[in-house]
C-alpha cells in the first residue's frame, strides 16, 4: 500500500516535471521574450543588457531551475496582452470555471450512472435502446452545435435564460459565486448543460459496458444461484465492482471538463479560465498559455492520485497486497 | 423418504439458424435420493452443464426448457420461469461452481458473502448469521474461521475458497447440491480432500448431490449412481460400480476404455477407428528424416543443476524462483516425462529448453554442445514443441498449409517433404492444408500443431501438456498418434503433464517435480509400482482412478 | 476483402446499413466536390457580393441558382459545404493516418520487445493522456501561431490541424496495439515460431500484425469521427481553417454570427452536414466495435 502510494507519487512528479519542461520550452523559446519586452527602437546593447538581466544567457538548466522556483512561489509571469500578473488573472477567473465544472460533473453523474445501469440490466428494453441511440447522437454532436442550439431555443426564441455571461455574482472576498443570486443561477443552466451532455454520454456508455461484463462473471452467477434477490445483486454487489472504472472516469472527466470548458465558455462568453486561454491562443499570449497548461496538468495529476487512493480504499486486493 | 431431485423428460432447446432449433438436452430423466451422489458425465457439448443451469435457475436466454419437469424435494419447478412457489435456489438448492477463483466477489469479505444468503433466506440477524457462518466454516474444515471470516477471497488459497463456496452453498440447509465440475480447477491433492468433504457432507447431512463432471476418476471415487450423456441424451445410467465396471452401451465402453489407467501400462489406447494406410506410409516416410533414429540410447539432452528465476532485479526485489537445481538426462529415442502440480516449474523448464526463457543457474547441453537461449539455426530446428491450448497454438489468420510450409521453407526441408505428407502422417486428410484453423476441432488442431513441429524434422519434441485441454476420447487418439510417431520414427520426446495416468501410459522414465525441484527421477515402471519419495506416494494415492472397478480394456485386434 | 464486405453487409442491421450508406455518400461527395459542386467557393472570381445572404431556394426570396442559399460573401452554400466537407474529411483522415502510423509502430515495438523502449513510450503516452485532447490541440495550434507567421494560410493551416489532432490520437493506437501485441505474443502460435527462430520482423508482420489489425481498423473509424469533430471545434474557435478556405467548422463559425439575426441557413446546413457525417461514422464504428470485441460477443 505504502509502496504503491510512493510509486504513484513518483509518477505524478514525473508527469509534472514533463509538463513544466514543456511549459518552460514554450515560455523560453516560442517567441523571443526580449523582442516582446523591449521598445521598438531599443539598441542592440540595450537588448543585450535586458537579455542578461533576464538571465537568458545562463545555461539552460539553470534557467529551467529558476523557472521551477518561480512557479513554486506562485509567480507565473506577466500577460503580454493585458500587462497583468498571470497568477492574479487566473485567481480572478477560476471561480467561474470551477462552478461551471462542478455543476456539469454532478449533472453528468446523476444522469449517466442510472442510465448506464438501466441499459446494462435491460439491454433490449425500449427505454435502454432509446438511451443507447441517444448517447450515440450525444457523442456525435459537437459542443458548439449543442450550445448554439440551446441558445437559439431557450434564449432567442423562448427568452427564458440568458445566452451569455455569469449574471449577477456575489463577491465573498476570495471567491465570486453565481450560486447566490437568481440571475447567477439562471446563467449557469445553459453552459453547464452544454458542458455536461458529452461527459454524461461517456459515463453512461462506460457504466453500461462495465455492468454487462460484471453481470456475466462467475461471482454474479454464483450470487444468483444462491437465490439472492436481483436488486441486491445489481445494486449492492455488482455496482460496487462497476464503480471502480467509474471512479477513474469521473476523475478524468473533471479534468477534461475544465479543458472542454474552453469551448463552452467561448460560446456563452463565460468569464472563466477557458475564455482567458482561448484569447491567449488567438493573441499568442505565451505566459497565459503556459500558466493554463500548468494549472490543468496540476489538477489532472492531483485528481489521478486521488483516484488511485480511492481505488485502494475500494479494492481490498490493493489494500492488502504484500501483507 | 422423498427424492432430493427428480427430473423427468427434460428438453432444452436453443434457436439455431433462421428458425430451426437445437436440443442441448433431450428427454433426460434422473432421480437422486437423499444422501446420494449422482454423477452426470459426458464430454464437452454433451449438455451436462445445461442440466445443472436449469435446476439452479441460471439457464440463459435464448435457451429454454420446452418439455419435461423438474421436482426438488417433491415440489416442482415452473418450467416457464424456472421458479416455484416456496422453492428458491440458494435455500432449497445449493450450488458449487467450477472455479473458486472467480466464484467469490473480490470486493467483499468471506463472512459477508457467507451471511448474505442466510440473512436473506432465513431472515436471521447479523450475529446469528455470523455464528452459523463460523459453524459452517468449521464443518467444511476451514482452519481458523474467526480470522478467515473477515478476510477477502484473495487472501485464501484455491482449495480454501472452494470450501467457502461449499459452505455458502450449504448455508441454508438445502436438500440438494448441484456441483458443476467442483474440482476441475484444483490440483490433485486439493481435489482429493474436496471430494472427501463432499462425500462426507452428503452422507451426514442426507444431502442429494448432482455432480457434473467430465472426470471418470472422480465419478468412480465418490458417486453412488452415474448417468452418461452424449449429445444431450442419456447413453447409459445405473449404479456407478456397475456402469463403470461393465458398461453396456458402445459409447460408454469407448469412453471408459479411453481413460488412461494408473495401474498398468497399455501399448495403445483402445479407440474405435484404426490407423489408415496413408498415415502409416507417411509416418514411415518421415522416419529417415527425423534424426532420432540413429544412435538410440545415447544422451541427447542433459541438464545440470538448472535454475530459473522470474522477474526481480528492480530495486533489488527478489524474483520468483520457478526452478531450482534441476538435473536430468534425456536419451535418444525415449519419452521422458516430467510430472508435477501447477506451479511446480515443469512448464518453465520446458520453455527454457525450447529457448523461450533464460536460465540463471547451471547449464544445459544438447548433443554434447552447450545449450543457451541464443542458439544456432540447426539447434532451433532440432528442438520443437507442441502446446497445451489447441485454440492458441495456431495462427487464426494463416491457412494450416501455410503454417506448416513456413518452417519447411525456413529450414530448407528440400526434397519431397510437403505439408500434405505431414498432414497424412498426423492422420489428417491432405485437403486440410487449405483450411483456416477455425474449421478444425481441438483434437485436429493439436494434430496440425504436431505436423508443424515435425516440419522442423526435430531430434527432440517437447510436449507441454499436449492433451490436457482435450476430451478423454480425443486425448486417447492424440496420445496414440504420439506413440505411433515414436515407434515409427524413433523421435525423442520430453513429455510434460500434471496427469500421472497419462504419464504412466506415455513415458519410459519420469521426473516428479514439486515447488521447482525434482523430488524423484525413476524408470516409469519402478516409479508407479514402488515410489520412494513420500510426495510421489501421496500423489499416486490421491488420484481418483477407475482401478479395480473397470476391467482393463481389451485392445481391439491386438 | 470483397468477400469480407459482403459478409459484413449481410449481418448489418438496417440502421447501420443506412448510417454506413449516408457516411459513404457524404465522403464520396466530399472527395468529388470539384466535379459536382456548382461553383468553386475558394475562387473569388466565381461569386458575387451582390448575391450575399440569399435564403435557400424554396424560401421566399430564394434564388434557383443557389439551392441552399448563399453566405455573407455571396458564396453558394452548397458548394461551400461540399468543399468544406472535403477539407474536414481530408484533415481528419490525415490526422488519423498520422496517429495510426506513429501509434501502431510504437505499440508494436513496445508490446513485443518490452524493455526500456516500452517504458519510455508508455510513460510518454501517460503524460499525453493526462492532458485533455482539446487543450493539447489548442496548445499545438497556439505554439504554431507563435512560430509560423502565416499560420492562417492555406498551406500551413491544414498541416497544423493534422499535427494538433494527430498528437492526441496516437496514444490510443499505441495503447491498443501494445495491449493486443502482448496478448498475441504470449499465444502459443507465436511461441512456436519463436522456437523456430524466425526473424523478429517476420513474426511481427506476418504473425502478429494480421491478428491485431481488426481492432486498429475499428478504432480508426471512431477516431475519424473524433478527428473531424476536433477539427470543426478548432475551426469554430478561430484557430483552424481560414474563412477563404473554410472547413465545416469555419462555415459554422461564420454562420453563427448571423444566426441570431434570422439568417439561419449559413450555420444550419454545415452543422447538419457535420453531425450527419460524424453520426454516420460513429454508428458504423460502434457497431463494428461491438461485433469484433470478443468480450461483448454473444451478449445483448
Amino acid at each position: 500500500m505504502v509502496r504503491m502510494l510512493l510509486s504513484r507519487l513518483a509518477q505524478a512528479m514525473l508527469v509534472m516535471l514533463a509538463v513544466t519542461a514543456l511549459s518552460f520550452t514554450m515560455f523560453r523559446f516560442v517567441g523571443d521574450p526580449v523582442q516582446l519586452m523591449s521598445r521598438e527602437d531599443a539598441s542592440v546593447t540595450e537588448r543585450e543588457a535586458l537579455r542578461d538581466s533576464l538571465g537568458l544567457n545562463d545555461p539552460i538548466l539553470v534557467q529551467y531551475g529558476r523557472f521551477l522556483g518561480r512557479i513554486a512561489s506562485g509567480d507565473l509571469g506577466i500577460s503580454f496582452r493585458n500587462q497583468r500578473d498571470v497568477a492574479e488573472l487566473i485567481a480572478e477567473r477560476a471561480p467561474a470555471t470551477l462552478e461551471l465544472v462542478l455543476v456539469a460533473t454532478i449533472l453528468s453523474l446523476l444522469v449517466g450512472i442510472p442510465a448506464g445501469v438501466l441499459c446494462a440490466l435491460r439491454p433490449n428494453g425500449v427505454l435502454s435502446r432509446l438511451v443507447q441511440s441517444g448517447s450515440l447522437v450525444g457523442i456525435s454532436v459537437p459542443t458548439f452545435v449543442t450550445g448554439t442550439l440551446l441558445i437559439l431555443v431557450f434564449s432567442v426564441t423562448l427568452r427564458w435564460l440568458p445566452s451569455f455571461g455569469r449574471g449577477q455574482t456575489v463577491d465573498l472576498g476570495w471567491w465570486t459565486t453565481g450560486f447566490l443570486t437568481p440571475s447567477g443561477r439562471a446563467a449557469l443552466v445553459l453552459p453547464s448543460l452544454t458542458l455536461a451532455l458529452y461527459s454524461m454520454t461517456l459515463i453512461m456508455r462506460l457504466i453500461r459496458s462495465e455492468m454487462i461484463d460484471i453481470l456475466s462473471t462467475d461471482y454474479v452467477r454464483f450470487a444468483r444461484a444462491r437465490g439472492l434477490p436481483s436488486w441486491y445483486i445489481h445494486f449492492r454487489l455488482a455496482l460496487k465492482n462497476a464503480m471502480m472504472p467509474v471512479i477513474t472516469v469521473t476523475g478524468l472527466q473533471v479534468g477534461s471538463l475544465i479543458a472542454f470548458a474552453i469551448v463552452t465558455e467561448t460560446i456563452f462568453q463565460w468569464p472563466g479560465l477557458g475564455l482567458l486561454f482561448m484569447q491567449a491562443v488567438i493573441f499568442v499570449d505565451i505566459p497565459v498559455m503556459t500558466a493554463y497548461l500548468l494549472l490543468v496538468a496540476g489538477v489532472f495529476v492531483v485528481i489521478n492520485t486521488l483516484v488511485d487512493l480511492t481505488y485502494a480504499l475500494v479494492d481490498p486486493r490493493l489494500r492488502t497486497r504484500g501483507v | 423418504m422423498t427424492a432430493a431431485l427428480e427430473i423427468d423428460g427434460l428438453r432444452v432447446e436453443y434457436p439455431r439458424g433462421e428458425d430451426g432449433t437445437f436440443a442441448a438436452v433431450d428427454d433426460l430423466s434422473l432421480v437422486i435420493g437423499a444422501g446420494e451422489i449422482h454423477a452426470l458425465v459426458g464430454e464437452s457439448g454433451a449438455g451436462k452443464s445445461t442440466v445443472g443451469n436449469c435446476i439452479m435457475g441460471l439457464l440463459d436466454p435464448p435457451g429454454r426448457i420446452t418439455a419435461g419437469s423438474i421436482r426438488v424435494a417433491s415440489r416442482s419447478l415452473d418450467i416457464a420461469t424456472g421458479q416455484v412457489e416456496g422453492l428458491r435456489p440458494g435455500r432449497d438448492i445449493g450450488a458449487i461452481f467450477q472455479d473458486p477463483m472467480t466464484a467469490l466477489n473480490p470486493l467483499f469479505t468471506i463472512g459477508r458473502q457467507l451471511c448474505e444468503g442466510m440473512r436473506h433466506h432465513l431472515k436471521i440477524g447479523r450475529s446469528e448469521a455470523r455464528a452459523k457462518a463460523l459453524e459452517l466454516m468449521r464443518a467444511v474444515e476451514i482452519p481458523d474461521p474467526e480470522t478467515r471470516f473477515d478476510q477477502y477471497p484473495h487472501q485464501l488459497s484455491g482449495g480454501q475458497r472452494q470450501r467457502v463456496v461449499i459452505a455458502s452453498a450449504l448455508s441454508c440447509d438445502p436438500g440438494l447440491l448441484v456441483a458443476d465440475e467442483p474440482t476441475t480447477a484444483l490440483d490433485v491433492s486439493v481435489q482429493a480432500t474436496i471430494l472427501d468433504l463432499l462425500r462426507d457432507l452428503a452422507s451426514r447431512r442426507k444431502l442429494g448431490v448432482l455432480l457434473i463432471t467430465h472426470n471418470m476418476g472422480v465419478v468412480a471415487q465418490i458417486s453412488d449412481k452415474v448417468t452418461i450423456m452424449r449429445h444431450g441424451r442419456i447413453v447409459e445410467h445405473g449404479a456407478s460400480r456397475q456402469v463403470l465396471g461393465e458398461p453396456r452401451a458402445d459409447y460408454a465402453r469407448a469412453l471408459i476404455g479411453a481413460v488412461p489407467r494408473l495401474d498398468r501400462k497399455l501399448h495403445r489406447f483402445p479407440v474405435t477407428e484404426t490407423q489408415n494406410t496413408a498415415e502409416t506410409a507417411a509416418q514411415a516416410r518421415l522416419a529417415g528424416r527425423v534424426r532420432g533414429a540413429t544412435d538410440e540410447g545415447t544422451d541427447l539432452l542433459s541438464l545440470d543443476n538448472v535454475g530459473i528465476t522470474y522477474g526481480g532485479g528492480f530495486f533489488g526485489a527478489p524474483g520468483f524462483k520457478a526452478v531450482t537445481g534441476a538435473s536430468f538426462t534425456v536419451k535418444r529415442g525415449e519419452i521422458f516425462g516430467i510430472v508435477g502440480e501447477s506451479g511446480s516449474g515443469k512448464s518453465s523448464l520446458a520453455s527454457a529448453i525450447a529457448g523461450l526463457l533464460p536460465i540463471d543457474e547451471g547449464q544445459m547441453r544438447f548433443c554434447g554442445q552447450p545449450l543457451k537461449m541464443r542458439r544456432g539455426q540447426s539447434v532451433r530446428q532440432a528442438i520443437q514443441m507442441i502446446f497445451q491450448d489447441p485454440y492458441s497454438s495456431l495462427n487464426p489468420r494463416l491457412r494450416t498449409g501455410a503454417a506448416i510450409r513456413e518452417p519447411l521453407d525456413f529450414f530448407g526441408a528440400g526434397d519431397g517433404l510437403t505439408p500434405e505428407t505431414l498432414f497424412e502422417a498426423v492422420g489428417l486428410p491432405q485437403e486440410a492444408a487449405g483450411r483456416f484453423p477455425h474449421a478444425f476441432s481441438g483434437g485436429q488442431r493439436q494434430r496440425v500443431s504436431i505436423a508443424r513441429a515435425l516440419a522442423g524434422q526435430p531430434d527432440l519434441l517437447i510436449c507441454d501438456e499436449p492433451t490436457s485441454a482435450l476430451d478423454v476420447s480425443v486425448q486417447a487418439r492424440v496420445l496414440n498418434l504420439l506413440k505411433d510417431l515414436r515407434d515409427r520414427t524413433g523421435l525423442t520426446m520430453l513429455f510434460i503433464s500434471h496427469d500421472l495416468s497419462v504419464v504412466r501410459q506415455m513415458c519410459d522414465r519420469v521426473a516428479v517435480m514439486k515447488s521447482g525441484r525434482i523430488v524423484e527421477l525413476e524408470e516409469a515402471e519402478t516409479l508407479f509400482t514402488r515410489p520412494r519419495d513420500p510426495y510421489t506416494r501421496d500423489l499416486l494415492s490421491l488420484i481418483p482412478t477407475l482401478d479395480g472397478l473397470a476391467p482393463a480394456p481389451q485392445l481391439a485386434g491386438a | 476483402m470483397a468477400s469480407t464486405m459482403k459478409r459484413l453487409t449481410r449481418v448489418m442491421p438496417p440502421y447501420v446499413m443506412v448510417a454506413a450508406a449516408v457516411g459513404l455518400l457524404i465522403i464520396l461527395a466530399a472527395i468529388f466536390a470539384p466535379w459536382i459542386a456548382p461553383q468553386d467557393p475558394t475562387s473569388t472570381m466565381s461569386f458575387n457580393l451582390m448575391d450575399s445572404e440569399l435564403p435557400p431556394m424554396w424560401v421566399e426570396g430564394g434564388d434557383p441558382r443557389y439551392l441552399l442559399g448563399t453566405d455573407n460573401q455571396g458564396r453558394d452554400l452548397l458548394s461551400a459545404i461540399l468543399y468544406g466537407t472535403r477539407i474536414s474529411v481530408m484533415i481528419g483522415a490525415g490526422a488519423v493516418l498520422l496517429a495510426a502510423t506513429v501509434g501502431v509502430s510504437l505499440g508494436l515495438v513496445a508490446g513485443y520487445f518490452g524493455g526500456w523502449a516500452e517504458t519510455v513510450a508508455m510513460r510518454v503516452a501517460d503524460v499525453f493522456l493526462s492532458l485533455p485532447a482539446i487543450l493539447l490541440a489548442l496548445l499545438v495550434a497556439g505554439i504554431a501561431r507563435a512560430l509560423i507567421p502565416d499560420a492562417d494560410s492555406v498551406f500551413w493551416a491544414p498541416i497544423i490541424l493534422i499535427a494538433a489532432i494527430g498528437i492526441n490520437e496516437w496514444v490510443q493506437y499505441a495503447r491498443t496495439t501494445r495491449a493486443s501485441t502482448m496478448v498475441e505474443a504470449s499465444r502459443d502460435y507465436v511461441r512456436a515460431v519463436r522456437i523456430m527462430g524466425l526473424p523478429r520482423w517476420r513474426i511481427l508482420f506476418r504473425h502478429i500484425l494480421p491478428n491485431i489489425v481488426g481492432p486498429i481498423l475499428v478504432i480508426s473509424t471512431i477516431n475519424l469521427a473524433a478527428a473531424v469533430l476536433t477539427e470543426a471545434t478548432l475551426s469554430f474557435l478561430g484557430v483552424g481553417m481560414p474563412p477563404d478556405y473554410p472547413s465545416l467548422g469555419t462555415l459554422i463559425r461564420i454562420g453563427n454570427e448571423f444566426a441570431f439575426s434570422g439568417i439561419w441557413w449559413i450555420t444550419l446546413f454545415p452543422a447538419v452536414t457535420l453531425v450527419a457525417l460524424v453520426l454516420a461514422v460513429n454508428i458504423t464504428g460502434d457497431w463494428l466495435r461491438d461485433r469484433f470485441n470478443p468480450k461483448l460477443e454473444g451478449k445483448s
